[in-house]
C-alpha cells in the first residue's frame, strides 16, 4: 500500500516550519536587544553594556545560523512538496517572498558578517550601525513573510483566471485584511520571547551569584519589556481575534469550541471537543463572556461550528487546545511582567527568591506560546491552504510518497541531532557567561590585519585560557 | 530559434530580462558559494587545527551572504517562472533535499565548531562532508536538468530517480572539482605561509581535473543532443561561438600562471572567469529552454504583473545589495595571517 503523500508532506512542512520559527522568533528580538545594548554602550560608555552585547552576539550567531539553515529548506519545499500551491498562487506569494530576499535576507546576512567579525575592523559607529541594520533586516523579513502568510488566510487584491491567482492590486495583496494584526501580534510575540529569555538568564545568574551587574541589567530590561509588551499582547491578540472572526469565522468557532449559535455565547474554560457528536464533553464555561470578548457586547452572537458544513471545518480539537495553551502562557507572561515591574518599583527585583526562581524557569514560555499560536491559526485555516481558494489536499506535488517519507525521515533525524546540539551549545555559552573585558581593542598587529574572529571563537579561547594552568 | 514559439512585445522581453537576472543570480551564487564550499571540500586535506581555523576564518564573514544568492535563485524561479519551478523541483527532489541537508550541516559548523572547541572534530567532518555533498548534489541537479525532464500536461511526469544518470553523476563530480579549485584559489589569495603553498600545490591538479570535465561535458552534450550540436557546430554559429573555447583556454592558462607564478589573486579571478565562461556555454546550449527541452522561458513565464513587480524591486534594490556586498568584501580584504584569530 502506498503511503499518503499529502499527509507526509503536511507533516514535513509542520515539522520543518516548527523547528524553523523558534530561531527567527528568538533572533528578531535578540538582534534588537543587542543593537539597544550597543547604543547604550556608545551613549554611556559603561563596560557591562559592551560585555553583554558581545555575550549575546555569540548566542545570536549560533541561533541565527540555525535559523538560516532551517529556513532555506522552507523556501524550496514550496516547489518540492507543494508544487501545485506554487503554480496556483506563485504569482502572488512568490514576489512577496522575493521582496523578503531582496530587502531583508541580503541585509541581514551581509551586515551579520560585520556585526560578528567587525568588532575591530570597522569604526565603532559603523559596527553599531551594522547591528541596527541586522535588527532592521529581521523585522523587514517578518514584514514580508507575515504578509505572505496573511494573504493565505485573507487573500485580497487578486483575481482567479483559469484556476490560477493573478495579482491585480499589490497594495491590497501586501496589506491584506489580516496582515496588520498578524504582523503586530507576531512581532510583539518575538520581542516578548526574547525578553523572557533575557529576564530568565539574568535571574539565573543572580541566583548563582554570577555577573551581578550584567544580570541586573538583563533583569531590568527583560522585566521592563515584559511589563509593557505582555499586556499589549492581550490587546493585539484581541484585535487579531476580532479580525479573524470577521474573515475566518469558522476558525474562531473552533478556537472557542463554539458548536451552536443559540444565544449569547459562553467562554469555554475547559472541555473535550467531540467532533463526531458535535459538542464538548466535560465542559466548564462562563456564560456570556464569549460574546463579550468576541463581539464586545453581553448579548452578541457569532456563528458556531454547526453553521458550517463538516467538510469546511478545521480539526477542532487541535485548534481548541492550541489556542488555550497560547492564552494560558500569555497570561503567565503578563503576570511575570507585572510582578517584575511591581518588585522593581518596590526595589526588590533582585532579591525576591520566589520571583528569581520563577523567572529562571520561565525561559521557554515565549517559544511554546508562539508555536501554540501558529498551530492555532494554521490548523484553523484547514481544510484550505489558501482560504477559500485552494485546498491543502489539492496543493501537493506529483511526487512519490516514498520520496516524501524518505526526506521526512531525513529531516527529522538531521534536525533533531543538529538543533539539539545547537541548543546545547547555546546553553554552554550561557554557562560560560558574559566574561572578558573586550572594551579596549588589543594592540593591532602590523598593517591592517584581517581579524575575522568568530563570535563564538572568543569564548572558546577564553574557556581554554581558563582551563589552562 | 527554430521550432520555438515566441510571443511579441512585453510578453517577449519581460521573461527574457528576468531569465537574465536569474542567470546572473545563479552565476553569482555558484562563484560566491563556490569558493566557500570549495574551502570546505579542501578541509580534510589540511590536517593542522591552526590551518583549518584560518581556512574557516577566511570565509566566515561571507558564507551567509553567499548562500542568500541560492535563496534568490530559487525564489526568482518561483516568482518569474512558476511553471518551471513546479516541474524542476519535484523532478530533482532527491538531490535537492540532499543539498539542503548538507547545507544545514556545513552552515551550523561555522558557529558550532568554535563553541565545541577543543572537541570540534565532528564539526570539521560536518563542514567538509556537508560542503562536498552540497557541491555534488548541485552538480547532479545541473546534470539532471541538462539531461531533460519528463513533462506531461505541464507537470513533472517522470520517476523519482530519473535524475540519476552517468551524465548527472559526472556533472556532480565535475562541480566538486570545480568548487575545490576555486576554493584553493581563494586560499591562495586569502592566506599566507605553508597554507598558501599547500593550496597552490592542490590547485594545479584541480585545474587540470576541471578542464577535463569541461571537455567531457562539451563533447558529451552535443553527441547526446542533436539540438546542442546544431547550436554549436552549424554555420555561422560556429564562427560566433568560437570565442567561447578560445576564452576558456586563455583563462585556463592565466589560472595556471596564477597558481604557479608569484601572483596573489590572479588564479582566483581566472577561476571565476572559467566558471562564468562555462556557465555561458551551458546557457548557449539550452536557451531558450528552462526545462530542456520541453518548456521555454516563455512557456513557463508567470503573471506579467508579478514579473514587473519583482523586476521593479530588483532594479531598485540590487544596486544597494551589490553595494554593501562589496563593502563587506572590502572590509575583510587582505590575507588572514597564520596564527591570527586563535590566541
Amino acid at each position: 500500500m502506498e503511503p499518503d503523500a499529502l499527509l507526509l508532506a503536511r507533516i514535513q512542512f509542520a515539522f520543518t516550519v516548527s523547528f524553523h520559527i523558534v530561531f527567527p522568533a528568538f533572533t528578531i528580538g535578540l538582534s534588537a536587544f543587542i543593537a539597544t545594548l550597543l547604543v547604550l554602550w556608545r551613549r554611556t560608555g559603561q563596560d557591562h553594556f559592551h560585555r553583554l552585547a558581545r555575550f549575546w552576539t555569540k548566542i545570536f550567531a549560533v541561533s541565527f545560523a540555525m535559523g538560516v539553515v532551517s529556513g532555506i529548506p522552507m523556501s524550496y519545499q514550496f516547489g518540492s512538496n507543494w508544487s501545485r500551491f506554487s503554480e496556483v498562487v506563485g504569482n502572488v506569494i512568490g514576489p512577496l517572498i522575493g521582496y523578503e530576499v531582496l530587502t531583508a535576507f541580503f541585509l541581514e546576512a551581509t551586515f551579520l558578517g560585520v556585526m560578528l567579525f567587525g568588532w575591530r575592523r570597522v569604526p565603532p559607529w559603523l559596527h553599531v550601525t551594522s547591528a541596527i541594520l541586522v535588527a532592521l533586516g529581521t523585522a523587514i523579513s517578518g514584514f514580508w513573510i507575515l504578509s505572505a502568510n496573511s494573504w493565505m488566510h485573507t487573500p485580497a487584491g487578486h483575481e482567479v483566471r483559469g484556476g490560477i491567482a493573478w495579482p491585480v492590486d499589490w497594495l491590497a495583496v501586501i496589506f491584506n485584511p489580516s496582515f496588520p494584526y498578524r504582523f503586530v501580534h507576531m512581532m510583539n510575540a518575538a520581542y516578548l520571547t526574547t525578553s523572557v529569555v533575557v529576564l530568565a538568564l539574568g535571574a539565573r545568574y543572580l541566583r548563582r551569584g554570577e555577573y551581578p551587574s550584567e544580570a541586573r541589567t538583563m533583569m531590568r530590561m527583560g522585566a521592563g519589556m515584559l511589563a509593557i509588551l505582555a499586556p499589549l499582547q492581550l490587546l493585539f491578540g484581541d484585535l487579531h481575534g476580532l479580525n479573524t472572526l470577521e474573515h475566518q469565522p469558522v476558525k474562531v468557532a473552533a478556537m472557542e469550541g463554539h458548536w451552536e449559535d443559540t444565544g449569547p455565547a459562553p467562554v469555554v474554560i475547559f472541555g473535550i471537543p467531540d467532533e463526531e457528536r458535535e459538542t464538548n464533553r466535560a465542559e466548564i464555561a462562563i456564560p456570556k463572556l464569549g460574546s463579550l470578548i468576541l463581539t464586545h457586547e453581553w448579548d452578541g452572537r457569532y456563528p458556531g461550528l454547526k453553521d458550517f458544513p463538516p467538510e469546511e471545518r478545521p480539526p477542532v480539537t487541535i485548534v481548541f487546545y492550541a489556542f488555550r495553551v497560547m492564552v494560558i502562557l500569555g497570561v503567565a507572561l503578563i503576570f511575570l511582567g507585572l510582578a517584575g515591574a511591581y518588585l522593581w518599583w518596590r526595589g526588590r527585583l533582585f532579591d525576591t527568591p520566589w520571583y528569581l526562581r520563577l523567572a529562571d524557569r520561565s525561559w521557554w514560555i515565549g517559544f511554546v506560546a508562539i508555536l501554540a499560536g501558529w498551530i492555532t491559526t494554521e490548523s484553523g485555516r484547514q481544510p484550505y491552504i489558501v482560504q477559500g481558494l485552494l485546498r491543502t489536499a489539492d496543493a501537493v506535488s506529483p511526487v512519490s510518497a516514498y520520496a516524501v517519507a524518505t526526506s521526512l525521515a531525513a529531516f527529522v533525524v538531521v534536525y533533531c541531532v543538529v538543533f539539539t546540539i545547537g541548543i546545547h551549545y547555546i546553553r554552554v555559552l550561557m554557562r560560560r557567561g558574559p566574561t572578558g573585558a573586550a572594551l579596549e581593542p588589543p594592540p593591532a598587529p602590523e598593517g591592517l590585519p584581517n581579524r575575522p574572529l568568530s563570535a563564538a571563537q572568543d569564548s572558546a579561547h577564553e574557556s581554554v585560557r581558563e582551563a589552562a594552568p | 530559434m527554430s521550432g520555438v514559439d515566441t510571443p511579441d512585445g512585453l510578453a517577449f522581453w519581460l521573461p527574457l530580462v528576468l531569465a537574465c537576472v536569474i542567470a546572473v543570480g545563479v552565476a553569482l551564487y555558484v562563484i560566491l558559494d563556490g569558493f566557500d564550499l570549495g574551502v570546505g571540500i579542501l578541509f580534510p586535506f589540511f590536517r593542522e587545527e591552526g590551518e583549518r581555523d584560518q581556512m574557516m576564518n577566511s570565509v566566515a564573514p561571507f558564507w551567509d551572504g553567499n548562500e542568500t544568492w541560492l535563496v534568490l535563485g530559487g525564489n526568482g524561479l518561483f516568482v518569474a517562472f512558476p511553471l518551471a519551478y513546479s516541474i524542476i523541483m519535484p523532478a530533482l527532489y532527491i538531490p535537492l533535499i540532499l543539498m539542503l541537508l548538507a547545507l544545514v550541516f556545513r552552515g551550523v559548523a561555522f558557529e558550532f565548531r568554535w563553541v565545541a572547541k577543543p572537541r570540534h572534530r565532528k564539526w570539521d567532518i560536518a563542514f567538509a562532508t556537508g560542503s562536498m555533498v552540497a557541491g555534488f548534489a548541485q552538480g547532479v541537479m545541473l546534470g539532471g536538468l541538462l539531461d531533460g525532464i519528463t513533462v506531461e500536461n505541464g507537470r513533472f511526469a517522470g520517476a523519482t530517480f530519473d535524475f540519476l544518470t552517468p551524465f548527472s553523476v559526472m556533472c556532480g563530480l565535475g562541480l566538486v572539482v570545480g568548487y575545490a579549485l576555486i576554493g584553493a584559489c581563494w586560499l591562495i589569495m586569502k592566506t599566507a605561509g605553508p597554507l598558501e603553498q599547500q593550496a597552490r600545490r592542490y590547485a594545479r591538479p584541480l585545474l587540470l581535473g576541471l578542464l577535463a570535465f569541461i571537455a567531457l561535458v562539451s563533447l558529451w552534450t552535443p553527441l547526446e543532443y542533436e539540438r546542442i550540436a546544431e547550436r554549436w557546430f552549424s554555420f555561422p554559429n560556429l564562427l560566433y561561438l568560437s570565442p567561447v573555447p578560445i576564452v576558456t583556454a586563455l583563462l585556463a592558462y592565466s589560472c595556471w600562471r596564477g597558481i604557479t607564478g608569484p601572483y596573489t589573486s590572479r588564479a582566483f579571478y581566472s577561476a571565476v572567469g572559467l566558471f562564468i565562461v562555462s556557465f555561458i556555454g551551458l546557457m548557449i546550449s539550452v536557451l531558450p529552454y528552462l526545462v530542456p527541452f520541453s518548456v521555454t522561458l516563455w512557456d513557463a513565464a508567470g503573471a506579467p504583473a508579478a514579473q514587473i513587480f519583482i523586476l521593479v524591486g530588483i532594479v531598485i534594490l540590487m544596486p544597494f545589495i551589490l553595494g554593501y556586498t562589496v563593502f563587506v568584501y572590502y572590509t575583510f580584504r587582505g590575507k588572514v595571517r597564520p596564527g591570527e584569530g586563535y590566541h
